[in-house]
């Protein structure tokens, strides 16, 4: 609900917004330029003095005015001409042109109304309402990504377009909800929906019929500060029957021009003052440095527009998947399908297994989890729920209520439920879990213990569909395609081939870096923007499952590589080890933004077994001798799968690899890598005190017990692998 | 800009001093107003009648629909205590620098020749406020002839 809210009104108002950001952005630059060529005010000087200094120098003065930036006008007629400057209040003297900037004009009327008027203002105030509500509604969403208000600013995960519409927003929604609150409110006092017009004095009835007083010798404006002044409008010369128009911060009154006494006075009232602070507040007018921050945040505008569109876009993309023809209602279905979702991804593994299960001529009713109502399901043998988690272990939103409608006597049907989540966040697959485990404690019967899938890999769900259909007894395959992969050809232009004796092959193959199209170029997509750590999808003819394979060099390497390990029985495995040199193979590149290298200059501990070596080779490469890189590496042997053996060593010596420490399985005194973790823990324990990162890449089990030895190694420092996680400090690449 | 022509039934707008007992007691009067070249954003402009005695007698128009900023019409503001009210029903669009506005309107006979003023006042957006820029007695002999302004009007001309 609140992900609608906030998609609809940017979608609609994106090109308004974007556009009064931008010429908003640019005019917070006029009131610091303004401060800047304001003359130096004296402190503690009256009124009446400045009053004084000015007729002193303009005998024909008219008008007074001090700009909330300090800035101060005067008006006046030489005979019959007008004539106008800003002033200088310490030195008497007049100091420039008080004709605002053509640009600043311009740019104010299309920022408030657009050219169009009052109609303009309208649109613009239709727009600032929008924001508001985006602003509102952007924050409810980091504070539900994030696990909560406390975690605002922790750490974000997930692809770059989503990454930074988060950090961005965080930032700005500050400087963003507070401009389109003011911006509301002075829409408001302009068309006259709140009264903040100061109170106007009585006009007194008798005067003292005197003139001539000098400003310097009036009482009432000797009681007052030119940092309070806002106007001062000297009577017509000569006439008897005018008063000079006070106007301050505090209220506007006439005085005598023959006494100098404060005839009326009015007090400004709280409205006139708030609109005061409104005004301050928007235009940054009397607080420059406060206007250029309100500039600076309202620039991400633009940028949250293109990230915001490229989420939704995605999004869209995996909802389409979604839709299922040929669905029943919950009451006739054979099978209930309930999806807790965020993005919208969840939804196409759920219509896969909802064809699937057709396909095996089953009636399938597929639904939010949220509308979650075990006493309508009558006919239902199986519910199966497929559940993303949202951030920390969050409900996604169409899995919001779900625990709390498990109540209740539990249906016949049994229970099967699938989490998807990303092992980089601290609770993996959370709220699956707990969901999980209070339908088991209700008395639901299982159909399957509950199982998760790691970043939406279609490997673990096709593995999943195989034991549900073992578990319904039926026949039936789960092939989800996330999106048909936009493939380019690659040619191998070399391959080192290695384990060949130990009857297990493995081989690094080097593809030719291919042209990428000039749009991919300028947005750094594709293989025209991609890192080591980087995942290579390749999609075997006849298959549909892309596999992926670790990428171990980048796009300024000049070349693609991976590495890879001969599984037996393996279709994509077998087709890479049987590449010659020259032949090509489709592939595409996916993103891998978790498991990149950051740039900063922390020490880095890189661990690895096998074909995991890949992308931190591909690190230490991309790294030079930029940041301290020690690497702990797992094979079986020295001789058969040492992988990379010649340039880690190389690497070694010369310095690039701050640290090298393999352990061979299979060789010597066999050791894993785990247990080298185990020998060095006082130097991990020293790297991590000095601010490493820790980055994992190799197998479930390999990364099990690296994560448990380090749990070891750190637990001195009052650390845990858990801990480091949620610091961004320990990712994982598991495959 | 082109002018502005609002023909105009004081009967219903005005204040009941202005106000014509019936259309027989009243002769149609043309306002014309020629804003000079400013160089700034629309002109506010209250166009108002005092006695004899200078005394505030009604309205006759306000160009400029924002009540927030009639505060700067500042005689006007001064004499209504800058009252929307006073101009309900005769306000119009503001004037734009080289604009001109043309208004006419039936106002009543016993308000000529009788020591009535008729006033301008003009104020603009970041410009000084410019009460009484114009002034012009509703003497027969005034008809129809133009007065300078100081500062945003370039000339006015009152024909009955």
């Amino acid at each position: 609900m609140i992900r609608m809210l906030h998609r609809w009104p940017a979608l609609i108002a994106l090109a308004f917004i974007t556009t009064l950001a931008i010429s908003g952005a640019i005019l917070a630059l006029f009131p610091a330029l303004e401060a800047a060529a304001t003359p130096a005010a004296q402190p503690n000087q009256t009124v009446a003095e400045l009053a004084a200094k000015a007729l002193a120098l303009h005998p024909q003065l008219d008008q007074i005015r001090r700009a909330p930036s300090g800035k101060i006008t005067l008006w006046w007629f030489e005979g019959n001409t007008a004539a106008s400057a800003v002033f200088d209040p310490v030195a008497g003297q007049d100091a420039g042109s008080a004709d605002t900037p053509a640009l600043q004009t311009w740019m104010t009327e299309f920022h408030r109304a657009l050219f169009l008027g009052d109609k303009g203002r309208w649109v613009t105030a239709v727009a600032a309402l929008a924001m508001l509500v985006l602003a509102v509604t952007g924050s409810l969403l980091v504070a539900a990504r994030m696990g909560g208000w406390s975690k605002w600013f922790a750490r974000t995960n997930g692809p770059l377009s989503s990454r930074l519409h988060t950090e961005l927003s965080r930032v700005a929604v500050l400087g963003l909800g507070i401009s389109a609150l003011t911006a509301l409110w002075m829409t408001a006092s302009t068309f006259g929906y709140l009264n903040v017009e100061p109170a106007t004095p009585l006009f007194p009835a008798t005067l003292s019929g005197r003139t001539g007083l000098s400003p310097a010798d009036m009482p009432a404006l000797q009681s007052i500060f030119v940092t309070d002044l806002h106007d001062l409008t000297l009577p017509a010369v000569g006439d008897v029957n005018d008063v000079l128009t006070l106007t301050t911060h505090a209220g506007s009154g006439y005085v005598d021009q023959g006494t100098g006494q404060m005839l009326a006075w009015a007090d400004a009232g709280v409205m006139a003052q708030v609109e005061e602070w409104v005004y301050l507040l928007h235009t940054g007018q009397g607080a420059a440095l406060w206007g250029l921050i309100m500039g600076l945040m309202v620039l991400a505008v633009p940028a949250l527009a293109v990230t915001g569109v490229i989420i939704w876009a995605k999004g869209r993309a995996s909802r389409k998947l979604g839709r299922l023809s040929g669905a029943v209602g919950a009451a006739q279905a054979d099978c209930v399908i309930l999806v807790g979702s965020e993005g919208g991804a969840t939804w196409g593994f759920a219509a896969t297994l909802a064809r699937a299960l057709q396909g095996a001529n089953l009636r399938v009713h597929m639904a939010s989890l949220s509308s979650l109502s075990p006493q309508r399901y009558f006919a239902a043998r199986q519910i199966i729920v497929l559940m993303s988690t949202w951030g920390d272990g969050a409900a996604p939103s169409s899995a919001k209520g779900a625990i709390e409608r498990l109540t209740g006597a539990a249906p016949k049907a049994a229970l099967a439920v699938l989490g998807f989540g990303d092992t980089n966040f601290a609770n993996f697959c959370g709220y699956a879990t707990e969901f999980n485990a209070k339908a088991q404690s209700t008395g639901w019967h299982s159909l399957l213990p509950m199982a998760t899938i790691n970043r939406q890999s279609p490997q673990e769900f096709a593995r999943w569909g195989q034991d549900l259909g073992a578990a319904m007894r039926l026949d039936f395959v789960l092939d989800h395609q996330p999106a048909k992969l936009p493939t380019t050809a690659l040619t191998l232009v070399s391959r080192r081939d290695y384990g060949q004796a130990a009857q297990a092959p493995a081989a690094i193959l080097r593809f030719a870096l291919p042209k990428s199209t000039l749009w991919q170029r300028v947005t750094r997509t594709g293989f025209a923007g991609f890192q080591a750590g980087d995942l290579l999808a390749i999609v075997p003819k006849g298959e549909s499952l892309p596999r992926y394979y670790s990428l171990s060099s980048g796009k300024r390497d000049g070349f693609v590589e991976i590495a890879v390990r001969k599984v037996q029985g393996g279709v994509c495995s077998t087709l890479l080890m049987n590449l010659a040199v020259g032949q090509t193979i489709d592939a595409a590149l996916h993103e891998n933004p978790a498991f990149r290298l950051d740039r900063a200059k922390n020490p880095l501990i890189v661990i690895g077994a096998g074909t995991g070596i890949g992308p931190l080779v591909g690190f230490a490469r991309a790294q030079g001798l930029r940041r301290p890189i020690h690497m702990w590496f797992g094979a079986r042997a020295p001789e058969t799968d040492f992988l990379y053996g010649e340039e880690l060593e190389e690497w070694y010596h010369s310095g690039q690899l701050a640290g090298l420490t393999c352990a061979f399985s299979r060789s010597g005194p066999k050791t894993y890598v785990q247990d080298a973790l185990r020998q060095d823990a006082a130097d991990l324990r020293d790297l991590v005190r000095r601010g490493a990162k820790v980055m994992v890449c190799g197998g479930r089990e390999m990364a099990q017990g690296v994560q448990a030895a380090l749990a070891e190694a750190l637990a001195p420092l009052g650390l845990t692998p858990a801990q480091l996680k949620v610091q961004g400090r320990y990712v994982e690449d598991v495959y | 800009m082109n002018p502005i022509t609002t023909p105009l039934l004081m009967t219903a707008a005005l204040t009941t001093a202005l106000a014509a007992p019936s259309i027989a007691f009243a002769r149609p009067v043309t306002l014309t107003l020629n804003m000079a070249d400013y160089g700034g954003r629309g002109a506010y402009l209250a166009i108002y009648l005092t006695d004899a005695a200078g005394a505030y007698a009604g309205s006759l128009w306000m160009a400029g629909g924002k009540a927030k900023y009639y505060r700067h019409l500042s005689d006007w503001a001064r004499l209504t205590g800058g009252d929307p009210a006073q101009v309900d029903g005769i306000t119009g669009p503001s004037v734009g620098a080289g604009g001109t506005l043309e208004l006419t309107m039936d106002v009543s006979d016993a308000l000529f020749d009788a020591g009535y003023t008729l006033h301008v006042d003009a104020a603009v957006e970041e410009m000084r406020d410019s009460p009484n820029e114009i002034f012009l007695p509703l003497d027969s002999a005034n008809s129809g002839n133009a007065v300078q302004g100081r500062l945003y009007i370039a000339d006015f001309a009152a024909a009955y």
